[in-house]
């Protein structure tokens, strides 16, 4: 398990638009680098970032070797009902992790 | 002296030979690394929006021009739309010019999102224009751009 942090605020006003900021450990390996024995060091990256909002898909991004190391991407979501937020990491080699957060919605 | 003269031209014609035979091989190892199927950023702008025309406006970079760092460039794109379910920003994509691969990143958005604002943290190889294509609800395209000076370049250095 890479580790995360994931910052989005938990009380929102039904409407309001919130900004929801995660960051993952990951060494997003280019496999444009050559290693200590001369040969390019494989591909090792997380490809495809998504955030699902009570089930519904509401933001993805597909990530290619220009993203940095831990990538960090921060992104608007406008709050609708009270529910979880999903954030998906998928990368190479089975790369998978998930992690909910909750949004308890009012007025 | 005159014995040691001839000895001394030949050396220095070996070594010359040698060192124009180094760099020409050199320049011939590199070459074809560099031009492995990787299209020119205007083609690859063309391609990801499928034919349609990309008019230039409404999509904003912020990065900052000059990079001390290229393995940690922060940026921010933000798309000019009210974010409706009848109008909005369907996907942004951030191409590079000189990366050994043009795509950087591809988001896709919708009315969910609200506000067309994406952040991320890219890395990037040398001085060089980084293209942002938006494409809307309604089919259209519009793309920003921004030059950026990078001094300490990313994927340069080996294994850490």
């Amino acid at each position: 398990m890479a580790r995360t942090l994931i910052n989005a605020p938990s009380t929102a006003l039904r409407g309001q638009v919130i900004e929801v900021r995660a960051t993952i450990g990951h060494p997003m390996e280019t496999g444009f680098r050559p290693g200590n024995s001369g040969e390019l060091l494989p591909r090792n990256i997380i490809q495809r970032f998504s955030c699902r909002y009570n089930g519904v898909e509401v933001f993805n991004a597909e990530l290619f070797s220009a993203i940095s190391a831990n990538p960090y991407i921060a992104f608007f979501v406008r709050a609708q009902d009270s529910g979880t937020l999903v954030l998906r990491w998928d990368g190479d080699n089975g790369f998978t992790q998930s992690e909910s957060v909750a949004l308890t919605v009012t007025g | 002296m005159d014995s040691t003269s001839p000895s001394t031209s030949s050396r220095r014609r070996v070594l010359l030979t040698s060192a124009a035979l180094g760099g020409s091989v050199l320049l011939i190892s590199v070459r074809p690394a560099k031009a492995a199927t990787v299209g020119d950023l205007a083609s690859v702008v063309a391609a990801y929006a499928g034919g349609a025309t990309v008019s230039a406006g409404k999509v904003k970079l912020q990065v900052s021009e000059l990079v001390d760092n290229g393995n940690v460039v922060p940026i921010t794109i933000t798309v000019d739309s009210p974010m409706s379910a009848a109008s909005h920003v369907k996907a942004i994509a951030l191409f590079n010019e000189k990366n050994p691969q043009r795509e950087v990143a591809k988001f896709v958005l919708g009315p969910h999102s609200g506000k067309a604002t994406v952040s991320t943290r890219i890395r990037l190889a040398t001085t060089q224009k980084l293209v942002a294509v938006a494409q809307m609800s309604d089919g259209s395209f519009w793309s920003g751009s921004a030059d950026v000076i990078v001094t300490l370049a990313a994927c340069i250095e080996g294994e850490v």
